[in-house]
């Protein structure tokens, strides 16, 4: 039996809208661009990217959004974006906070959630979320042996959008990306 | 927008700002201090989250004065008199349970104020109110825990606990007091008429604390001013401490 590949509404949204005849290279040199913090990722994966534009003066308007409020990353993310696109020998290049509508890790790409596991993450979906909405105090996934037999150490973890668990069947340590 | 309207939003925008950053700073003052790693780690977490949402309003405020400063400007540059912060979230760290109090107070504060300034009329104000959100769920499941473990805990910790509400309760008051520039705001639709949200807040606040067989005081006193730049001495040794580096080094870049 064929199975039907579904995607979410928000993803195919920004599917079409990365393949814009106009911007499409854009969005494609800024692939290079990858969250220090979580260096598997791309702002493109993460979500942070929200928008290319390419004004009738050649000038190009970048906008990307914060995961958190204090996420330190924003600035390094700034700089790598306007490194990537002048060494392309685009010159004038402005990138944009937006923060309405909120970042969500709903806006993660599948792709993304992939190479997060096998970082060593847990991303957003390997976890239930409690009845409060937030991170569980057990059962998020392991990303090293796929066991749900685990416990939350700490719902603050090495960056903001994490929490710390550890497996109680092979014994490791994990982050788990925080479903927001 | 009309000048007053403007200029009661810079205000606005400064004042809660301030809140953010002044308590962000308590916050982070714990750091290394920590009962154990990961609460250490959760109070980076918890103290980067309002310096996130100091760097915002200010960016906001500094947007609206346009007079050449930038968010630094706001953070670094004015002194005590100026800052117009909440004078709960100046008080020093204390002892552990001092702060967890403290941060039950200010998480049950922001819970109920930021459903209401999502509602703002003011695009950046809902935005930054809607991001600021999702945060506080986690820190009052934090600071909500602690104050349970420690009311319900040893008599050291119950003692030390109770102690805190005491010496806190007092300037909880100013938290839900309005202004002629806040006022003017909430009936614009822009800002939140905190007045309104004493009791949501008391309910939650007595809730936790009887189940952490803590007792609510009386309000038998209260201490204002934070709001018009009257301050307790903490703060200008705190922000000597915040601002020492940026003073030292005018326009530094690294």
């Amino acid at each position: 039996m064929n199975a039907i590949p579904l995607m979410p509404v928000e993803e195919y949204q920004r599917l079409q809208q990365r393949s814009a005849e106009d911007v499409k290279e854009l969005w494609d040199l800024l692939d290079e661009v990858k969250d220090p913090e979580v260096p598997v990722l791309t702002i493109w994966d993460l979500g942070v990217l929200r928008d290319v534009v390419r004004e009738d003066d050649g000038q190009i308007i970048v906008t990307i959004t914060p995961t958190y409020s204090g996420c330190p990353a924003m600035d390094n993310i700034t700089s790598d974006i306007k490194q990537a696109l002048n060494d392309a020998g685009y010159n004038r290049v402005k990138v944009k906070t937006s923060l309405a509508p909120a970042w969500s890790s709903e806006w993660m790409s599948r792709d993304g959630r992939k190479k997060l596991r096998e970082y060593g993450i847990a991303p957003p979906e390997d976890a239930e979320l409690d009845e409060d909405g937030l991170t569980p105090d057990a059962h998020a996934q392991c990303p090293h042996c796929s066991s749900r037999n685990t416990r939350r150490v700490s719902e603050f973890g090495s960056t903001a959008c994490k929490a710390l668990f550890q497996c109680n069947d092979c014994n490791e340590p994990f982050d788990y990306f925080k479903k927001i | 927008m009309s000048d007053a309207i403007k200029a009661a939003t810079l205000e606005y925008a400064t004042r809660l700002g301030d809140d953010s950053v002044v308590l962000g700073h308590r916050i982070s003052e714990w750091i290394s201090f920590g009962p154990f790693l990961e609460e250490d780690i959760a109070y980076g977490n918890v103290s980067l989250d309002y310096i996130g949402r100091a760097r915002m309003f200010y960016t906001y405020a500094a947007e609206l004065a346009s007079d050449g400063r930038d968010e630094d400007d706001f953070a670094y540059m004015r002194n005590d008199r100026e800052y117009r912060n909440l004078l709960l979230f100046e008080m020093p760290k204390g002892d552990f349970a001092y702060s967890q109090v403290r941060q039950l107070f200010a998480d049950v504060y922001y819970t109920v104020l930021l459903p209401e300034l999502v509602q703002s009329k003011d695009e950046t104000l809902a935005a930054i109110a809607s991001k600021a959100i999702k945060e506080t769920k986690y820190h009052l499941r934090r600071s909500r825990d602690w104050v349970l473990r420690l009311g319900d805990g040893t008599e050291e910790s119950h003692k030390r606990t109770q102690k805190a509400v005491d010496a806190l309760w007092g300037y909880t008051h100013e938290l839900f007091d309005m202004d002629e520039t806040e006022q003017l705001l909430a009936d614009e639709g822009i800002g939140v008429d905190v007045s309104q949200l004493r009791d949501a807040w008391l309910k939650r606040v007595t809730d936790i604390l009887t189940e952490a067989t803590l007792t609510v005081p009386e309000d038998s006193w209260e201490v204002k001013g934070g709001r018009i730049g009257y301050h307790t001495e903490n703060l200008g040794h705190m922000l000597t401490e915040m601002q020492i580096v940026h003073r030292s080094h005018p326009g530094c870049k690294w």
